[in-house]
C-alpha cells in the first residue's frame, strides 16, 4: 500500500481501470496532480479523457484502482462528497431555474445557511461578472454567459478541485479564446487545482501547467506544454500536438565522420545537436520528426537540401509551403509575404536539435 | 425619359422567362391529390355525421327516411333518454351510471399508471442497475402478449387479494397493462434530456428523488400531457378489463353502451342508441380535438420508437 | 454518508430499485408468471376451476376439431390479411398525399385520425347501424335500385368483411400518421438530389423513399399484426359473433370458454395458441431489429 500522500498532492489516481464489458476504457492509469496545478487531459475522441474525468467526479464507478482527493480516498464516495466542482460542455444549467437558483441549488441541497449562500453567490457573481444576470433564466443567456454561470456553479461550492469537461467546445472561435483567457485568470486568482479535458491543443498548450496526452485509455506523456511540444515522448504525441502537424520521414540512422546522421534514400540529415536519450546506433530503423517551423527555406544557390515547391498555403500570419525533398513531402512554415510558385526550386535547412527521432517499431522517442 | 425607356425594355423582356415562375392553380396532380384526400375525408366523416343525424331524429322518421338525410324535425329526446332512461337488462337508468363509473375508473388509473411509469422510466434511463434492461425488455415484450393469455391468472390473483370485481381491481389491471407503453414513453423522454444535466445535479449533491422532482419533472410537462392523453383515451375506451374486473355495479361506459345497444329485449331505438354511442365517444373525442398535436405525438412516440 | 464502505449488492442504487419495483413485480408475476400458468394449465382438464389433472394435448386436439375455433381462425386470417394490406397501402398513400405541402393539412389529419380516438365498441356500433338494413341498403333502394342488397351483417360469408371495413375505418388514420412521421423524417436533401437528377416523383417514392422507410413499415406491420390478434371488442359490439358463429374470433373464443361456459382448459389452450402466434410474429422481428442493432454497436 502506498500511503505517501504528501501535502503537495491534490488528486492522485492509482492503478485506475475501467471497462464496459470487454471494452477497456481506462487501463492501469496512474496520475498525480499537484496542489493548485492546472492539468489538461488532452487526446482524440474516444481516448478516455472524459471517462477519466467522470471517474474523478464519481459519476462513473471504476472497475479497479483508487482515487484520492486531498489525501482522502474517495473511490466509493458520492460526487457531492468529493470536494469537486464540475463544468460541462453543454453547460448543463437547470433550464427552469434562474441563474441565482442554478448557483444555489447545490448549496440548498447541502443545507448551507441562507446568509452563507448569499455571500458565496455574491462573490462568484463578482468574480465572473454575472451580477446583472442573476434573475434571468438560462434560455435568456448567450452561450458565453451560460458557460460563466456554469463555472459559477462550481465556484460557489467552494471546493479544492475544479473539473472541466470540454467547457469551451460549444462556443464559437472568438468567444472561446476570450473565455480561455478568463479561465486562466480565474486559476491564477483562485489557485485551485483544475483538471481540464479538451481535444483542442491550443487550449491545452495555453492553459496547462502540465498536459497529459491520452490515447487508448493510457496516458502517453505527462509533461509541461513546452516539453510536450518540443520533446514528444512518442510518435503519437508528436503527431497529435502541433498545427500544422509534424513532418515524418522514415529512414535509418547512420554515421558520417563519426557523427550521427539520418538517411532516407537520397536525403541525409546531420543530427548533431540532437539530445538523444539513448545511443544513436547506426543501422537502426527510425522515423525523423520535424515541425514545419523547424525547417527553413534558403534561396537557390545557398547550401542545404534541394527541394521543389509543390503548393503554397497562405494562412495569414504565416504560410505553409509544401515541398518535395528527395521525393518526400515536407511542410514548411514561412513568414507570410513571401510567395512560392509550384515547381520553384529552393534549398531547405533542417534545425536538427529541435527534431525528434522515433524508433520505427516501438514509435518511442530515441 | 430615361425611366420610360427602362420600363419599356423591361416589359419587352417579359416575353422571355423573367421573375417568378407562373404557377398553375389547377394542375392535374394537384386536383388528384385534393380529390383523393377529400373523398377519403368524406368516408372518415360519414359515420360521425350519421351518428349525429340519427340521434336527432324521431323513430318514425328513421324507419321511413334515409340515414344520410338531416332530420326534418330535430329532437333531443333520444339524448335525454340515452343519458338517463335507456335500459340495460333490468335497470333503466341510462348511460349516466356508466359515465360516472368510467370517470371513477379512469381518474385513479391514469394517476397511478403515470406515477409509477414516470418514476420507473426515470430510473431506467438515469439510474440503470444490474438487470434493469432485462426487465425492461421483458416488459416491452409483455405489451405484445395477448391479454387473453394473462386474464384468468389475473382473475385468480385479484380474487385472492379481494379486489376482483371492484374499482380497485380494475385500476390495478389498467396500471399493469399501461406500464409497458408508458414506461417506454417516459424512459425515451428522460433519455433524450441532456445527460450532463443529470451529472451536474449529482455533483450538486441531489439524490434520486430530488433530481426527479426538482430537475426532471419541471422539464417534462409535455410528456406528461402526452401520457395523460394516451391513458385517458385508452382507459376510457377499454371494454375487456372493465367487463371482467370491474364487477357489474362498476361497469364502465363502453360495457354499458354495448349492453344497451345490443340488448335483445324491447324495440331497438336507433336514435337513443346513437345518442348513447356519441356520449360514450364524446370524452376521448373531446380530448382528441383539444389536443390534436399531443395526441399524434403520443401515438408516434409510443409506436415508432418502440 | 461515509463513503469508505462500498454499498454493495442489493442496496446499491436502492431508490432506483424501489422505483422499478412495480415493473419488476409486473414482469415477474404478470408477464412471466401468468403466462406460464396459462401454458401449464392448458394441458389440464380444468373446467370451472383450475385443477392440475394433466391430460396431455387433449385440449388442443379438441380445439382444432372444434368448428367454432376453425371459423375463428379463418376469420382472423381474413381480417388480418385484409386489414394489414389495406391499412398499410391506404395509410401510405394518404400519407404521401398529405406530404405534398397541401393546404389544410391539419384539418385532413384531424379527420383521418379521429376514429382512432374512439373505442372499438363505438366503432362497432356505428358501423352496425350504417350497414343495418335501414342504413345504406335502404338509401340505395330508395334511390330506385329496388333489388339492391347489402347483406354485410346478415350473410354468413360476408359478415367478416363488414368487420374489416369498420376496423380499417378505425385504424388506418394511425397508419397514416406513422407513415407521415416516417416521410417527414427523411432528409430533405434526398428530394433535392432526386429533383436535380431528374427522377420522377413516383420513382423516387418507390425506389428511394420506401426502402428508406423500411423500419417504419416493419414497426407498423408489427403493431397492426399484434393488434389483430387482440381483436375482440369490435366483434362483440358489431355482431357478437353472429350470425350463428360466422364472425367468431379467437379472442372471443377464449373469453367465452373461460368466463361464460366454464370450460377453462379449452380457453387456456386457445389462448396459448394465440400466444404462440404472436411469438411467431414477434421473435423474427425482434431478432432482426435488436439483433442487428447489437451487431452494429459492437
Amino acid at each position: 500500500m502506498k500511503m505517501d500522500t504528501n501535502v503537495g498532492t491534490s488528486v492522485s489516481i492509482r492503478d485506475l481501470s475501467l471497462s464496459f464489458g470487454s471494452v477497456n476504457v481506462l487501463r492501469k492509469l496512474d496520475l498525480e496532480i499537484r496542489d493548485g496545478e492546472f492539468l489538461v487531459l488532452l487526446g482524440p475522441s474516444g481516448c478516455g479523457k472524459s471517462t477519466l474525468l467522470n471517474c474523478i467526479a464519481g459519476l462513473l464507478d471504476v472497475s479497479e484502482g483508487q482515487i484520492i482527493i486531498k489525501g482522502r480516498n474517495v473511490t466509493w464516495e458520492e460526487p457531492k462528497d468529493r470536494g469537486i466542482g464540475m463544468v460541462f460542455q453543454s453547460y448543463a444549467l437547470y433550464p427552469q431555474m434562474t441563474v441565482e437558483k442554478n448557483l444555489s441549488f447545490g448549496l440548498r441541497v447541502a443545507g448551507v445557511p441562507k446568509e452563507e449562500i448569499k455571500k458565496r453567490i455574491a462573490r462568484a457573481a463578482e468574480i465572473l461578472q454575472i451580477e446583472p444576470l442573476l434573475q434571468r433564466k438560462p434560455s435568456a443567456l448567450s452561450g458565453g454567459q451560460r458557460q460563466r454561470v456554469a463555472i459559477g456553479r462550481a465556484l460557489v461550492r467552494d471546493v479544492d478541485v475544479f473539473l472541466f469537461d470540454e467547457p469551451l467546445s460549444n462556443l464559437d472561435a472568438k468567444l472561446r479564446s476570450e473565455l480561455r483567457v478568463e479561465i486562466k485568470r480565474l486559476h491564477q486568482k483562485l489557485g485551485n487545482t483544475m483538471i481540464y479535458v479538451t481535444h483542442d491543443q491550443i487550449e491545452a498548450l495555453t492553459l496547462a501547467d502540465r498536459i497529459a496526452v491520452m490515447k487508448g485509455g493510457v496516458v502517453q506523456q505527462l509533461d509541461d506544454p513546452m516539453t510536450i511540444y518540443n520533446k514528444p515522448r512518442n510518435r503519437f504525441v508528436a503527431g497529435f500536438i502541433g498545427s500544422p502537424s509534424m513532418n515524418f520521414i522514415s529512414g535509418t540512422l547512420a554515421e558520417k565522420a563519426g557523427k550521427p546522421v539520418f538517411r532516407a534514400d537520397d536525403l541525409e540529415v546531420a543530427l548533431h545537436g540532437y539530445e538523444a536519450d539513448e545511443a544513436l546506433a547506426p543501422g537502426r530503423e527510425v522515423v525523423l520528426g520535424l515541425r514545419p517551423e523547424h525547417i527553413r527555406i534558403g534561396g537557390e544557390g545557398s547550401d542545404g537540401h534541394e527541394a521543389i515547391v509543390d503548393l503554397d498555403e497562405p494562412m495569414g500570419a504565416d504560410s505553409l509551403v509544401w515541398l518535395k525533398v528527395a521525393g518526400k513531402p515536407l511542410s514548411v512554415r514561412v513568414e507570410s509575404g513571401k510567395r512560392y510558385r509550384p515547381g520553384e526550386k529552393v534549398k531547405v535547412h533542417f534545425n536538427a536539435p529541435m527534431a525528434s527521432v522515433f524508433d520505427a517499431k516501438s514509435e518511442e522517442r530515441v | 425619359m430615361a425611366e420610360a425607356t427602362a420600363i419599356q425594355t423591361r416589359s419587352h423582356a417579359h416575353t422571355e422567362p423573367w421573375g417568378a415562375k407562373p404557377k398553375r392553380m389547377f394542375a392535374p396532380s394537384t386536383i388528384m391529390v385534393y380529390g383523393v384526400l377529400i373523398v377519403a375525408a368524406l368516408y372518415y366523416l360519414l359515420p360521425l355525421y350519421v351518428m349525429v343525424m340519427t340521434s336527432l331524429k324521431g323513430m318514425p322518421e328513421i324507419r321511413l327516411g334515409n340515414i344520410f338525410a338531416p332530420p326534418v324535425e330535430v329532437t333531443f329526446e333520444p339524448w335525454v333518454k340515452a343519458w338517463s332512461q335507456a335500459c340495460t337488462g333490468l335497470y333503466c337508468e341510462g348511460i349516466r351510471t356508466g359515465f360516472w363509473n368510467s370517470v371513477k375508473i379512469t381518474f385513479p388509473s391514469v394517476i397511478a399508471s403515470i406515477l409509477i411509469a414516470s418514476v420507473n422510466g426515470y430510473a431506467l434511463s438515469n439510474w440503470k442497475f444490474r438487470g434493469s434492461e432485462v426487465f425492461f425488455t421483458i416488459l416491452l415484450f409483455g405489451a405484445f402478449i395477448p391479454y387473453q393469455v394473462m386474464l384468468y391468472p389475473l382473475v385468480i390473483i385479484t380474487r385472492e387479494l379481494g379486489i376482483f370485481g371492484t374499482l380497485t381491481g380494475v385500476v390495478v389491471i389498467h396500471t399493469i397493462f399501461g406500464m409497458p407503453i408508458l414506461t417506454l414513453l417516459f424512459r425515451n423522454y428522460f433519455a433524450s434530456l441532456p445527460p450532463e444535466l443529470f451529472k451536474a445535479a449529482r455533483v450538486d449533491g441531489a439524490g434520486f428523488w430530488r433530481i426527479f422532482f426538482q430537475i426532471m419533472l419541471p422539464m417534462s410537462l409535455p410528456i406528461f400531457v402526452v401520457a395523460i392523453i394516451l391513458q385517458v383515451t385508452g382507459i376510457w375506451n377499454d371494454f375487456l378489463f372493465g367487463v371482467i374486473f370491474a364487477g357489474t355495479p362498476n361497469f364502465p361506459m363502453t360495457v354499458q353502451l354495448n349492453n344497451i345497444v345490443n340488448s335483445v329485449q324491447g324495440v331497438k331505438e336507433y336514435n337513443v342508441n346513437m345518442a348513447a354511442t356519441i356520449l360514450t365517444g364524446a370524452v376521448p373525442l373531446l380530448i382528441y380535438f383539444l389536443s390534436g398535436r399531443y395526441f399524434v405525438r403520443g401515438i408516434a412516440a409510443g409506436a415508432v420508437k418502440g | 454518508m461515509a463513503g469508505d464502505r462500498k454499498p454493495l449488492g442489493l442496496f446499491r442504487n436502492l431508490n432506483a430499485k424501489i422505483a422499478a419495483l412495480p415493473m419488476i413485480a409486473t414482469v415477474l408475476v404478470v408477464f412471466i408468471g401468468c403466462t406460464l400458468w396459462t401454458v401449464v394449465y392448458s394441458f389440464t382438464s380444468s373446467r370451472s376451476l383450475p385443477m392440475l389433472n394433466f391430460v396431455g394435448i387433449d385440449q388442443y386436439t379438441r380445439l382444432f376439431k372444434s368448428s367454432r375455433w376453425m371459423v375463428s381462425v379463418e376469420n382472423i386470417a381474413i381480417y388480418g390479411c385484409l386489414s394489414l394490406v389495406f391499412s398499410i397501402v391506404v395509410g401510405f398513400i394518404l400519407a404521401v398525399f398529405m406530404d405534398q405541402k397541401i393546404r389544410f393539412e391539419n384539418t385532413f389529419r384531424t379527420i383521418f385520425l379521429y376514429p382512432f380516438a374512439l373505442s372499438f365498441i363505438v366503432t362497432g356500433l356505428v358501423w352496425q347501424w350504417i350497414l343495418n338494413p335501414l342504413g345504406i341498403e335502404k338509401v340505395v333502394r330508395d334511390l330506385g335500385f329496388e333489388s339492391f342488397n347489402l347483406p354485410l351483417l346478415t350473410d354468413r360469408s360476408l359478415v367478416i368483411y363488414a368487420i374489416v371495413i369498420a376496423g380499417l375505418w378505425q385504424g388506418t388514420g394511425l397508419v397514416m400518421a406513422l407513415m407521415l412521421a416516417g416521410l417527414r423524417n427523411i432528409d430533405e436533401e434526398i428530394w433535392k438530389a432526386a429533383r436535380v437528377d431528374g427522377i420522377p416523383t413516383w420513382k423516387t417514392y418507390v425506389f428511394v423513399i420506401i426502402p428508406m422507410m423500411r423500419p417504419v413499415f416493419v414497426t407498423t406491420l408489427v403493431l397492426i399484426a399484434t393488434g389483430i390478434v387482440k381483436l375482440y371488442d369490435l366483434v362483440v359490439a358489431m355482431t357478437n359473433g353472429g350470425p350463428g358463429i360466422s364472425s367468431e374470433v379467437p379472442a372471443k373464443y377464449v373469453y367465452d370458454f373461460m368466463f361464460a361456459w366454464a370450460n377453462l382448459g379449452q380457453g387456456l389452450a386457445a389462448s396459448t395458441v394465440m400466444l404462440t402466434t404472436v411469438l411467431i410474429i414477434l421473435i423474427p422481428w425482434a431478432m432482426l431489429e435488436f439483433g442487428g442493432r447489437k451487431g452494429r454497436a459492437g
